[in-house]
């Protein structure tokens, strides 16, 4: 029974709700499904863009008026080597499902999001990084191999020696160049479903950057949270979560804590309130002498530093630790500004950052800090520096000048010799792109398009903003 | 009507097929939209677009329309038989910083709607909303006059047109669960009368089948608004016969309907004294009514 197009279509949004855009979609099961898209695209002049979970905070897996194809059919572990600690999957899995299978083994995937809920094809295409950036690099040096089908039809196998332009171009690509089919990882080895944390404050920004500084080579993961409302001696006050991974020996229950029960995330709180309706009354914070409330807050309860252990799931996705958080922004929803720093820059700049967000009655409402280095990747985010995500609200009152407020971070960025993230930010323009990445960057990922989808069959909003 | 047989099925899956429907017209070959113009820019989270569609956006109403939500930030697919006026229309509204871009349609030629729909969609990237204003007034030209090629008409632009745009639109709306739907009906489809049986036919069908839209797609968060005009100062007040009180500018008819998309309205009278007018017209006995002469 044919179905018709026009049934397909959907509204899609962003992470946070803040961006909705209308498309058909599709839903592919296997390789042919995504040869035959890309047939019917050209047949009918549409354009594809792959979608995951569709959990980047910006336009990167929309594509309006266009096809987007949903992956999250195509989520098969294909084979596991708990020996080697080599996984080959199909690019729908998502990070949750990967871990759930490599844990109790004794592995974990040695990148990962804020969130577990991202598929592979995705943290491929953003080429995510983690709290251990600055240690092991994003995830696309931990990528042994990927398979990915052009739109020429052509069904291509990269890894870091074999079609080494096309690999470190399609990840990081945006999914503008192919899309992943499979992808072959090597995990990390743990020896503990445990983690052990050190927790403590910082008094302002500096405190903050020198603390990621220094103590970055001692631990496997660090992260800070930076209190977005402080002013004045105070700004950019917090707190550092740095981590190490147990070696053997050191977690005497480790066959327990690494059962999948350990790793479990509550889903109430208290044990009485279901999380996912938190969001309901966290909503009433949200707004600026609210957020100051919860920020001061939660810095004064930092105040005492302390080390602790907590399973992986725990430390890792913090997102997820309560469920539908994002939608207590409200009805305009969220955005995120994360900006890259070389080590030099970085305390100017976002002091001018922050301050002026402050002066122009804009606070961002919550602030994370990290430690970064380059890779080799052809649209790389990294620096040898530091990065600040930052989540702002977004109203109908506020949107003319946050825009404004954001045009201006650009300018600081770019000044201090900064870069983005295209999992990220949503209003980074065309300039501003060409203005980072180097007219040499954007000549030759264009060049391998051309080469890719000679006839322009992949794009998506991000595409058409960033390069068009 | 499946036409289109995809080279993919070389591959011997059948997934597309699922996808493939009414895409093309019997005998037209399948031409590719033309990607190298000017899209309008991606809406982003802080400067939001919304992408509408108005049928029948020459002059009058829609061409007022089509300025109106220029101005609340929509970037618009213009259609209508005229080239030549939406394309002045278009630039009018690109100069002043809006987007808006010419199709010329015909709206009685049904069969060419799927593939335009489509083009349309690709081209202003995405949908949410569309207006449907085309409509014709051909009076008989008496009470005792009758004309069956313009009552034909009649039926063709203002209901069937209607019918074979929102037909795919609702489908997609009703798929997508978001999107607006806007017809604009007529005071003159609230009851039959002696001057134009036609128009007031095609105007009650156009309402009805407004209304049936509404009672499917409201389930689903798509918002279905009925516009009634009364008089408005446009080139069909000429086909009107007799007096012609309350007539409005469109400017104004837009702003009403404007408002009253803000507040997803069913239905809205434009100018608001004819929702009164009409529920005493719509009250007033057969025995009286079919005694007057208007």
């Amino acid at each position: 029974m044919p179905i018709n197009l026009n049934a397909t279509f959907t509204q899609l949004d962003n992470f946070g709700h803040s961006l909705k855009s209308t498309c058909y979609r599709i839903q592919v099961a296997k390789t042919e499904d995504i040869h035959e898209a890309f047939q019917l695209a050209k047949k009918l002049g549409l354009t594809v863009t792959a979608r995951g979970t569709g959990l980047s905070y910006n336009d990167a897996s929309l594509n309006g008026g266009g096809i987007t194809l949903d992956m999250t059919g195509m989520n098969k572990i294909l084979e596991w080597d708990p020996a080697s600690g080599v996984v080959r999957c199909e690019s729908g899995v998502t990070l949750e499902q990967l871990w759930k299978r490599v844990e109790p083994d004794g592995w974990w995937p040695p990148v990962v999001s804020g969130t577990m809920k991202t598929t592979l094809g995705g943290c491929l295409a953003a080429n995510i990084h983690g709290k251990n950036n600055y240690r092991v690099g994003p995830i696309g040096e931990h990528v042994l191999e990927f398979t990915a089908m052009l739109p020429t039809g052509a069904l291509v196998t990269c890894a870091p020696k074999k079609n080494a332009d096309l690999f470190h171009a399609m990840i990081s690509g945006l999914g503008m160049l192919g899309v992943f089919t499979t992808v072959t990882m090597k995990m990390k080895h743990i020896h503990s479903g445990l983690i052990s944390v050190d927790a403590w404050h910082v008094k302002n920004l500096k405190h903050q950057l020198n603390s990621l500084l220094e103590h970055a080579p001692d631990h496997d993961y660090i992260v800070g949270w930076l209190d977005t409302t402080a002013k004045g001696k105070s700004l950019g006050r917090g707190q550092i979560h740095a981590a190490n991974n147990l070696k053997e020996g050191e977690d005497p229950n480790a066959q327990e804590t690494m059962k999948l029960s350990h790793q479990h995330l509550p889903d109430r709180l208290f044990g009485v309130m279901p999380k996912k309706l938190l969001h309901y009354l966290m909503n009433p914070f949200l707004n600026n002498l609210g957020v100051w409330a919860i920020n001061t807050g939660k810095y004064i309860s930092a105040l005492r530093d302390h080390t602790f252990r907590q399973s992986h799931a725990e430390y890792h996705f913090l997102l997820d630790y309560v469920p539908d958080w994002e939608r207590s922004f409200g009805r305009g929803g969220l955005i995120q500004y994360q900006s890259f720093l070389p080590k030099e820059t970085a305390e100017e700049a976002w002091r001018e950052m922050l301050e002026l967000s402050h002066r122009r009655g804009l606070p961002s409402y919550l602030g994370v800090t990290k430690r970064h280095r380059p890779d080799k990747f052809l649209l790389t985010h990294a620096v040898d520096g530091f990065s600040l995500a930052m989540d702002f609200k977004v109203t109908d009152k506020n949107r003319a000048r946050l825009h404004a407020l954001l045009q201006e971070f650009d300018r600081i960025v770019l000044s201090g010799g900064g870069r983005f993230y295209f999992a990220k930010n949503s209003e980074t323009s065309a300039e501003t792109t060409r203005a980072f990445l180097g007219d040499e960057v954007v000549a030759k990922f264009k060049k391998l398009k051309k080469r890719c989808d000679p006839n322009g069959l992949l794009e998506s909003d991000l595409y058409r903003r960033i390069f068009k | 009507m499946r036409v289109a047989r995809l080279d993919a099925l070389q591959w011997g899956c059948s997934f597309l097929e699922d996808y493939v429907s009414d895409t093309f017209p019997a005998g037209d070959s399948p031409k590719p939209f033309d990607r190298t113009q000017d899209r309008p820019a991606p809406a982003t989270p802080l400067i939001p677009r919304r992408r509408g569609i108005i049928v029948g956006a020459s002059a009058g109403l829609g061409a007022a329309l089509a300025r109106k939500l220029s101005c609340e930030g929509y970037a618009l697919a213009l259609l209508g038989r005229s080239k030549d006026r939406l394309e002045s229309l278009g630039n009018e509204i690109n100069a002043s910083g809006g987007y808006a871009r010419a199709y010329a349609h015909d709206v009685s030629e049904f069969h060419k709607v799927p593939y335009l729909l489509r083009q349309v969609v690709a081209e202003l990237g995405g949908l949410d909303l569309v207006v449907y204003v085309a409509g014709v007034n051909l009076p008989p030209g008496g009470i005792d006059k009758y004309s069956f090629e313009n009552d034909r008409k009649m039926v063709e632009v203002n209901l069937i047109g209607a019918m074979a745009w929102l037909t795919p639109v609702a489908e997609m709306f009703q798929s997508a669960k978001a999107g607006q739907i806007v017809g604009i009906s007529s005071v003159a489809g609230d009851r039959g009368r002696v001057g134009n049986p036609g128009y007031n036919t095609s105007k009650a069908g156009l309402t009805t089948y407004l209304e049936a839209l509404r009672n499917r797609l409201t389930r689903h968060g798509v918002n279905v608004l009925t516009v009634k005009p009364g008089f408005m100062m446009t080139e069909m007040l000429k086909a009107a016969q007799g007096a012609t009180p309350f007539a409005i500018p469109p400017e104004k008819a837009a702003d009403d309907i404007w408002e009253a998309m803000k507040k997803r309205k069913q239905v809205v009278y434009t100018a608001s004294i004819w929702r009164w007018i009409m529920l005493a017209i719509q009250h007033t006995p057969s025995f009286i009514f079919r005694r007057l002469t208007f």
